[in-house]
């Protein structure tokens, strides 16, 4: 009796007090008009363009500022942003770019030549006043820079030390961007919290831990964007992110893992895709061991089922892969190259040709990482597809920093085989970075599987110093041809970046550069 | 007893140094340094031996020890590479918030715990017993994470009654019934395992006491049962409830990680995973040595408090 009196008053007591909190639940439900709220993966690290390297950093910064050029839409060619137009000299060393007249940095002070040496300066010259305000880890896109020259306010001359085809789509990447001196001399090190651009969206507040808002820039110079403020949301958990979109706690989502796609196949979201310059492949050591056969390379080529990869285990979020060249380059992707078939038939006599039958392999995995997709579940599919055509693989899964540790200094001695994946923003980074007999291990560059080929070696030193973008296209193409041929990786897939609003967003489109640009977004 | 007060904090300065120590080699020995975390796909060895000089990290293990522990001993904890911002800033704003989210939990886990128990224990084998003990079993076999997404699934998704992540919402006034908002269901879902234990040992402590002689006497002279449950059976077996609640509040507090990654709570132990992973040095060791100093005071406080209430402890 007593108790049942008890439950009875502790029943209310608690009807009480939970009636109380939810009725501030209603409030929640709706975002408010013109106000888009992002969701985004992480906290971003800074707002200063030149200190930071994450792609959800660049999702904010490519509101906030610009570029001497940026990205046409919808593609990787570079047009005209801050500067209106530019001349490359006929030994393709000297830039010299005619600036925007009259745009304004949100802080108020002018955008001109001056502003544009200081911000290469400060990146670059370890002597400069500001440098301090650094580090800045990605300075070495701009490393061929020898001098910029204010010739007056409205023009600007970089001189490189060597001609660098690269260099205006390095320009367009958010290292790139142009950053307020006065800012920078305001705040110093604490610039990254402070921001200030020409971009469409001023800086509005950073609370910590909760979100970035940004406001429309009323007065930017292509045009005045329709949303009022963007507040980016870091939602690291992918679930918790996926629960806020279906909640109405965000406006956008971005990187939807690809199992909860099917959540938002109704009239009430809109889903997007873009395939971007990704690639997600198999390094494979070609200096010892089974892969030190071009045979058994391409046996392993021919071995793994990449439809299923990408159509099962990466749930259609990424397409087959055919060479090392992302097709989002479109200008330098040779189209007449097909991804190597699924063919186990044709994998088993190549191994029995080579002698390589029931070859014990190591494979190291990762257990995540930038662009590295699903890596334990796509080197599980991997390992099988290569025991059913005899090669007896042995997975090694490490976190992502120490699988860095292992696998940049090489494979030598220690794997037959490792999982990576690129994002660039030139179809030139990749294959010079880790293709060329020059960028070996021992002489500081990411061809850890140490493939080697002075025809392949010979084109890309051709096609960084010539300025012509058809005949770069040219020797691009060629070169894939021949490295898929080589096969010094396995070339398993190209990610489709995607994304999900709600119906209220319209406006919105992915880029291939897997930036986020908002100022052609409306929200009703 | 200043005496007493001072002697407990002298000793705790050796402890907090081997800490230090720990935490600084461990974070020296795991493999991956945060230039190459920074620059990921662009970690040639000639950029991360740039950045690494840039960061400071190019010196010596002791050298960098003893700068870190020098400035420290001065109040400052360094700047987070990942975050750049001040390490202590950082750490007070979340160690705020995962007080608030694991001090909420506490105080529920303990009077729902005890409550359940002490009705557990007086209905022996009754329906409320039998029904409580099935609620307890299944609170305490869930694990809190898969508990938390349900939650948010049930009540965030379907029903809208809570928000589904975070501590404050985007706009609007931040009053106690906000949070309050944000904070039920992270704050229930860390409780649950916790109110499970407690439960369970609150019956079993209670069962004991309630078949003592002096429990015999009150029931013969006529008290009234809610009286001797809750006033003479419970009170007597606090004594041993007491030390499973202080256990409890070490659990809850570090429970709170799962559960502060589910709900996105930017709460300390979040914060330190995210800083793990990114091999921010500085951050990870700024925030360990913080958290463990205000472990060593909590300590000496009740060591403390203890000695002012029962004579017997030796001051």
């Amino acid at each position: 009796m007593t108790f049942r009196a008890l439950s009875r008053r502790a029943l209310l007591a608690a009807t009480a007090a939970t009636a109380l909190v939810l009725s501030q639940g209603g409030a929640q439900a709706q975002t408010p008009e013109n106000v888009l709220i992002v969701g985004q993966i992480a906290e971003p690290q800074a707002l200063d363009p030149a200190a930071v390297t994450a792609v959800n950093d660049f999702r904010i910064l490519m509101n906030m500022y610009d570029g001497l050029v940026r990205y046409k839409d919808g593609t990787l060619e570079v047009e005209p942003a801050l500067a209106t137009d530019w001349t490359i000299s006929e030994d393709g060393t000297v830039y010299t770019f005619t600036l925007r007249e009259g745009v304004m940095f949100h802080d108020g002070s002018a955008f001109d030549a001056e502003a544009v040496k200081f911000n290469f300066e400060r990146m670059l010259d370890e002597a400069h006043p500001y440098h301090n305000t650094g580090p800045f880890p990605l300075a070495f896109f701009f490393s061929a820079v020898e001098s910029v020259d204010v010739i007056d306010p409205l023009t600007v001359a970089f001189t490189l030390n060597a001609p660098y085809a690269p260099f205006l789509s390095n320009l367009a990447y958010p290292t790139g961007l142009i950053v307020s001196p006065a800012a920078v001399m305001e705040y110093g090190a604490d610039f990254g919290r402070h921001p200030s651009g020409t971009g469409a969206f001023s800086f509005g507040e950073w609370r910590s831990n909760e979100a970035v808002v940004v406001q429309a820039n009323p007065e930017y110079w292509d045009g005045a964007p329709k949303l009022e403020t963007v507040v980016f949301r870091p939602i690291t958990d992918a679930n918790t992110r996926s629960a806020e979109m279906l909640a109405g706690g965000i406006d956008l989502m971005v990187e939807v893992p690809p199992v909860a796609l099917s959540e938002f196949q109704s009239d009430a979201y809109t889903v997007y895709e873009q395939a971007g310059p990704h690639v997600w492949f198999l390094i494979l050591n070609a200096k010892e061991g089974p892969f030190a056969d071009k045979r058994v390379r391409q046996a392993a080529n021919y071995a793994i089922n990449k439809e299923a990869i990408v159509n099962d285990v990466l749930e259609g979020t990424a397409e087959v892969a055919a060479g090392p060249t992302p097709p989002a380059f479109a200008w330098a992707y040779n189209t007449d190259l097909d991804p190597y078939p699924y063919d186990p038939a044709r994998a088993r006599a190549l191994l029995k040709e080579a002698g390589a039958e029931g070859a014990e392999l190591t494979f190291y995995v990762t257990e995540g990482g930038s662009g590295m997709l699903d890596p334990v579940a796509m080197g599980t599919a991997i390992q099988a597809d290569l025991e059913a055509v005899g090669l007896d693989v042995k997975i090694e899964t490490y976190e992502w920093n120490t699988f860095l540790g292992n696998v940049n200094p090489g494979l030598e001695g220690k794997a037959d085989m490792a999982e990576m994946a690129w994002m660039t923003n030139d179809p030139d980074t990749l294959p010079f970075l880790a293709l060329r007999t020059e960028a070996w291990p021992d002489k500081g560059g990411f061809n850890s599987g140490y493939y080697s080929n002075p025809e392949v070696d010979a084109l890309l030193d051709a096609a960084r110093v010539e300025t012509d973008q058809d005949e770069r296209a040219r020797l691009y193409q060629e070169m894939q041809v021949i490295v898929q041929d080589d096969a010094p990786w396995v070339f398993v897939a190209n990610w489709k970046q995607n994304a999900v609003t709600s119906d209220r967003v319209e406006g919105f489109s992915l880029q291939p550069s897997f930036f986020l640009l908002l100022d052609d977004v409306t929200k009703n | 007893m200043t005496g007493y007060i001072l002697k407990r904090l002298v000793s705790a300065i050796p402890v907090l140094l081997g800490i230090s120590v720990i935490v600084f080699l461990i974070m020296a020995m795991i493999p991956g340094d945060p230039a190459t975390a920074i620059l990921g796909s662009y970690a040639t060895p000639e950029n991360v031996e740039k950045l690494n000089r840039d960061l400071g990290l190019d010196q010596g293990l002791v050298p960098r020890y003893f700068i870190w522990l020098g400035h420290m001993v001065q109040g400052d904890f360094g700047r987070s590479f990942a975050l750049n911002r001040p390490v202590l800033d950082e750490v007070l704003d979340r160690f705020g918030a995962t007080l608030i989210l694991a001090g909420t939990s506490f105080v529920l886990c303990s009077l729902l715990g005890v409550a359940a128990g002490v009705v557990s224990a007086a209905r022996q084998y009754g329906w409320a017993d039998k029904a409580i003990t099935f609620v307890v079993l299944l609170g305490i076999s869930i694990p809190s994470f898969f508990l938390g997404m349900m939650m948010i699934l049930i009540f965030a998704v379907q029903l809208r009654w809570f928000p589904v992540s975070g501590m404050w919402p985007i706009y609007g006034d931040r009053t106690v019934w906000v949070l309050l908002n944000h904070l039920f269901m992270p704050a229930l879902a860390l409780a649950v395992v916790a109110t499970g234990v407690i439960a369970r040992l609150a019956r079993s402590a209670m069962l004991e006491v309630l078949r003592q002689d002096f429990i015999r006497t009150a029931r013969a002279k006529g008290v009234r049962e809610r009286r001797v449950i809750w006033r003479h059976a419970l009170r007597a077996a606090m004594v041993s409830i007491i030390p499973v609640l202080g256990i409890q509040a070490g659990f809850v507090l570090s429970g709170a990680v799962y559960i502060e990654m589910v709900f996105q709570w930017p709460g300390v132990g979040r914060m330190l995973v995210d800083a793990i992973l990114k091999r921010d040095i500085l951050l990870v060791q700024g925030g360990v040595v913080f958290i463990a100093a205000c472990y060593v005071m909590f300590n000496i406080m009740v060591d403390v408090a203890q000695a002012m209430l029962d004579p017997r402890i030796k001051t």
